[in-house]
């Protein structure tokens, strides 16, 4: 790991300001899940590293009514145990408190998640089936604009997520085949049902990061059950492939997480 | 012996507890001496490369460096000896190439050690490794044994051609041959033992210092048997004298048998303190650590079993491939051939077993005994084949092992071992009753009812532990002797010390010799310590390794209070004015017969260490010390039972009962034991479903971390039900056996017998380890093509 400066802004203004002044080389930190790994392994050698921590205001988790908004650094096991969430959006609560392990729950954040962006976590299957937007320092931008493929976003090199802004769904699950070993997602899936009709996000299974699957969608607008998904085959072209799951078992395991998180809507 | 509250057969808890769960171990990262220096191993990151040169300069100039070694200048240091000579079939030695500490010239896999740089830093060693330009040219590599046979297959070495180490055998070729020819049966199977990786949970760390004073050599390392270590480096690799060389194997956090070998780490290491007048420490990564701690298992299997009309075996013939990796690493050689070879009789009597294993040289890890070391191997062949066996003729599983049962002892095998006792009907009964087996079907159809799979698997199983004695290994190749000792110190004022030669590691030997000692000697438990992984205070020692620390060193420590009971008895008769034919020794007191007369072992101890009134021609003192060399293995055996339920959808399994049923001699310590059988279930269990070493083509480690390589962990396991049926071993006075290795021996078989149970009615009827959710998945698409 090479030596950085590490900032501890103690505002969004101040973090923004570290952010610019770093250049290229600043990298944002939340709960460092993500970075950290990637960081000891010399794969990324930021010059600077600017902390979220202690900048006040986003770890909150609020109820707007028709909406959840949880604030950027909260941490999975925060949305996980949130009474809030819990009673909007169970869906929501019970995928936070299926990532990682206990100890990557109580550090990583929603905020480091989605401007992350690997295509292996849950998160961004849950914002673009929800449809969420996701709020920046200076604008909104709704979740299937966001994620742009493998490690790529909408956010600009010096623009920080500031919250993440759910509608709550009439009704929505989410169904998970983990990797064995690092228990990242190889197939997630999200189904909601709600104000924008329904939708379905895979997550871990494609090398574009998260995506919806219309032939899925339009079966469960006409017929809101496991059947109706059952026999939908997603191709397998694009499919990520590992030693753990090669991309036709990840096409068939996207069917098969769709159906269940279908019958676990209720 | 009586059984009280600290004794034999107590389930005292374990003294090291105290110190590890409260962060007071010592571990050899925890050791820091005054003025050390830093070193960093530089590995390969290609598997097989000729070195064009090595350009130190940028590296050598970076802040904080003292030092940059490499091949070249460590030339003429000797290379990392192997422990074991295997001679192939037609009486050639195998072919053992030098294994030069630091690459000279060749770096033959990907973790090959190529320099060390020494700093004043960890962080500086290893920034300062990253300008170190090693110019690699890039040879063709070998990273399977497919690759490695194959015609106009690269060479790792050349004087290894085709790659082969040694070609060898075990059993009656010709007998064999005959009991096929006159076979009603003949089933066949081919299965592939899974390349593993250990994952001890200390990674390897050593540090060394050379004091100018008295030209002593001390390296703290994370060994298994230091005094092997101390063998193998001072004689073999550095010329140095036992004497100037001190190695010191303090708290160590688990070995699985990485920790067995002696690695080329240990011997740059000392070299290096010795060349710079400092201690130098170094602490592998876990990263590295999956790449330079020996692997385990990697071998291909082809054999068959003969059978006449009623199921009983008639002969079996078993061809092997092993892996042996890049270099022959310490007992690399023979685990494959006598650890393996000559458990082909299993618990059965069938009369002609030949078995022929041919080792090659790839480009991979060095691989080493892993848990098991070969017989997890011969068990998971025989045990599959006899299923296969069960299947193809239509019998029933159980039936067809209990028909072919060894059931009069000794036993000779037709692969030289010789059994001495055993009770194979009472431990498959046992585990049949406590895994409800007749009440199966019933779960069966539970389980599908909720849409699962569900099966059933057995696995019935042999082992031999506590390899001996010592002059029939040394006539097989073995270059040490397997003995043990134990040295018994009875302080003047009536605690005790013990010293073995074996090493704690995780197994609680500091409890379990003590309880015996306790027992023995009639002192508290609390007034007994153990000692051991310190060539300085160890008279000698082998080691931990092979279940071999209690039947073997638990037996030295017996001896050697036998001993001074026997010196305690003529000191109690002088001061009793008595014979000492007369002298009884029974809890803690020495008694004239007959009488209320005694004295106390305090008493006795006190009197040999202020011999005022003293026999005649005694030495003072008391403290012995006794080597003891088996007689022959000891046979733990059992059977164990597993049941899975696999989703059919994503072709997930999930192991929901496993049973064991077990025959490990005498119990010193319940608590002990049930936990070593729960972690070897767990390795078991690991190996079976969830650990796979991958190699790419190039000798790329695909599984080099815990992203892809997948330990198991609580919430893949059920709860174990542990079963004991005693019987003891006849040839050591405890009649002990050993169970360290057990669960990883006995439980893979039962665990893929149990899911190919589950997955018959969709017609799979293979199935390779680890059954992972994709091979499940796989082997059901396939089967309903």
């Amino acid at each position: 790991m090479n030596d950085f400066t590490y900032h501890a802004p103690t505002s969004l203004d101040e973090a923004l300001a570290a952010l610019r002044g770093g250049g290229d080389g600043a990298k944002l930190i939340a709960g460092g899940h993500s970075l950290l790994p990637v960081m000891k392994l010399n794969l990324a050698a930021p010059t600077d590293l600017v902390s979220l921590a202690g900048v006040p205001g986003l770890g909150d988790i609020a109820d707007g009514g028709d909406s959840v908004t949880v604030s950027a650094m909260c941490s999975h096991a925060q949305v996980a145990g949130s009474a809030v969430v819990q009673a909007r959006i169970p869906a929501l609560a019970a995928m936070a408190d299926g990532i990682g392990d206990a100890q990557v729950r109580n550090a990583g954040t929603i905020g480091g998640s989605v401007a992350h962006n690997d295509p292996a976590a849950d998160y961004p299957a849950a914002c673009v089936a929800l449809g969420a937007t996701i709020v920046t320092d200076r604008r909104e931008v709704h979740a299937d604009e966001f994620f742009q493929g493998m490690f790529a976003t909408a956010l600009a090199d010096d623009e920080v997520v500031t919250a993440v802004r759910f509608p709550v769904p009439a009704r929505a699950a989410y169904a998970k085949f983990a990797n064995p070993a690092s228990k990242y997602a190889v197939a997630g899936v999200m189904v909601a049902d709600g104000a924008a009709g329904v939708r379905v996000a895979v997550t871990g299974a494609s090398g574009d990061g998260v995506f919806r699957v219309a032939e899925m969608e339009a079966a469960l607008g006409t017929s809101f059950s496991g059947d109706a998904v059952a026999g939908i085959a997603v191709s397998s072209d694009g499919m990520l492939s590992d030693t753990a799951a090669g991309a036709d078992y990840r096409a068939h395991l996207v069917t098969v997480m769709a159906k269940r998180a279908v019958e676990a809507c209720g | 012996m009586s059984a009280n509250g600290s004794g034999i057969g107590a389930s005292v808890k374990r003294k090291e507890d105290t110190r590890f769960l409260t962060g007071r171990g010592r571990y050899t990262d925890d050791i820091n001496l005054p003025g050390q220096l830093y070193g960093y191993i530089l590995r390969s990151p290609v598997a097989h490369a000729n070195i064009g040169g090595i350009d130190t300069s940028a590296a050598a100039a970076a802040p904080g460096v003292h030092a940059i070694f490499t091949g070249s200048d460590m030339e003429g240091v000797g290379g990392i000896p192997t422990g074991w000579l295997i001679h192939s079939k037609d009486g050639s030695p195998m072919v053992e190439p030098a294994h030069p500490a630091l690459a000279l010239g060749k770096v033959r896999y990907v973790g090959d050690c190529v320099a060390i740089v020494v700093a004043e830093t960890r962080e500086q060693a290893k920034e300062a490794a990253n300008l170190v330009d090693v110019d690699y040219r890039d040879l063709p590599a070998v990273a399977s044994i497919e690759a490695a046979e194959a015609n106009g297959a690269a060479q790792v070495f050349d004087e290894a051609p085709g790659n082969v180490c040694y070609d060898w055998e075990v059993g009656d070729r010709a007998a064999t041959d005959a009991a096929f020819e006159n076979a009603a049966h003949v089933v066949s199977i081919d299965v592939v033992n899974n390349r593993l990786v250990p994952n001890a949970i200390e990674p390897r760390a050593a540090i060394a210092n050379f004091d100018p004073a008295t030209s002593e050599y001390t390296l703290y390392t994370t060994s298994q048997n230091p005094h092997l270590v101390r063998l193998l480096l001072g004689a073999f690799v550095l010329g140095l004298p036992e004497h100037k060389l001190r190695i010191v194997a303090p708290d160590v956090g688990g070995g699985f048998g990485s920790k067995i070998p002696h690695y080329a780490e240990e011997a740059i290491l000392t070299w290096t303190a010795g060349r710079l007048g400092r201690p130098v420490k170094w602490t592998c990564e876990r990263i590295d650590a999956f790449k330079s701690d020996t692997h385990g298992r990697d071998h291909i299997s082809t054999a068959k079993l003969a059978l006449d009309a009623d199921g009983k075996f008639l002969g079996l013939h078993v061809t092997t491939k092993a892996n042996l990796g890049a270099y022959l690493s310490t007992f690399a050689t023979c685990v494959p051939t006598y650890l393996y070879g000559i458990l082909f009789a299993g618990p059965y009597t069938t009369p002609a077993v030949y078995c022929e294993v041919k080792s090659f040289f790839t480009n991979t890890v060095p691989v080493d005994a892993l848990r098991g070391a070969g017989r997890p191997e011969a068990t998971y062949l025989l045990e599959r084949l006899v299923d296969k066996a069960a299947h193809e003729l239509g019998m029933d599983r159980v039936e067809i092992r209990r028909k072919n049962f060894v059931r009069e002892f000794p036993y000779q095998t037709p692969v030289a071992l010789q059994y001495d006792q055993g009770d194979y009907d009472a431990t498959l009964d046992l585990a049949l009753d406590a895994s409800d087996w007749a009440g199966f079907e019933a779960r069966r159809a539970e389980s599908a009812a909720r849409g699962k799979l569900r099966g059933i698997g057995i696995s019935t199983f042999i082992e031999a532990c506590g390899i001996a004695p010592s002059a029939v290994v040394g006539s097989l190749g073995a270059r040490a002797g397997l003995y043990e000792s134990g040295s018994v110190r009875v302080h003047p004022t009536g605690s005790v010390s013990v010293f073995t030669g074996t090493h704690s590691h995780g197994q609680g030997h500091e409890t379990t010799f003590a309880q015996i000692v306790s027992d023995m000697l009639g002192v508290d438990f609390d007034a007994v310590d153990v000692v051991h992984g310190d060539s300085a205070k160890i008279p000698f020692g082998m080691g931990t390794y092979g279940s071999r620390s209690l039947a073997v060193g638990g037996t030295a420590i017996y001896l050697a209070v036998e001993k001074v009971i026997e010196k305690g008895r003529k000191i109690a008769a002088h001061l009793l004015e008595a014979s000492v034919e007369d002298i009884e020794f029974e809890n803690g007191s020495f008694t004239v017969a007959g009488t209320d007369r005694s004295k106390s072992l305090g008493e006795v101890a006190l009197t040999a260490y202020v011999p005022h009134n003293y026999p005649e021609g005694l030495e003072p003192g008391l403290e012995e010390t006794a080597f003891y060399d088996p007689l022959n293995f000891t046979f733990p055996a059992g059977t164990h039972v597993a049941e899975v339920e696999v989703d059919p959808e994503t072709g997930e399994v999930e192991v929901v009962a496993v049973t064991g049923a077990d025959d490990v001699g005498r119990i010193i310590n319940p608590m002990i034991v049930d936990g070593q059988l729960h972690g070897g279930l767990a390795h078991g269990i690991g190996q079976a479903l969830l650990e796979e070493c991958l190699y790419q083509d190039d000798g790329q480690l695909q599984t080099g971390s815990y992203l892809d390589y997948t330990m198991p962990r609580a919430a893949d396991l059920p709860s174990f039900s542990i079963n004991h049926n005693t019987t003891l071993c006849t040839h050591n006075p405890l009649g002990v056996k050993g169970v360290g290795e057990v669960g990883s021996i006995g439980v893979p078989p039962a665990v893929i017998n149990a899911v190919i149970d589950a997955l018959r009615p969709l017609g799979v009827n293979d199935m390779a380890m680890p059954a992972t959710s994709q091979r499940v998945w796989q082997a059901i698409q396939q089967a309903q093509g």
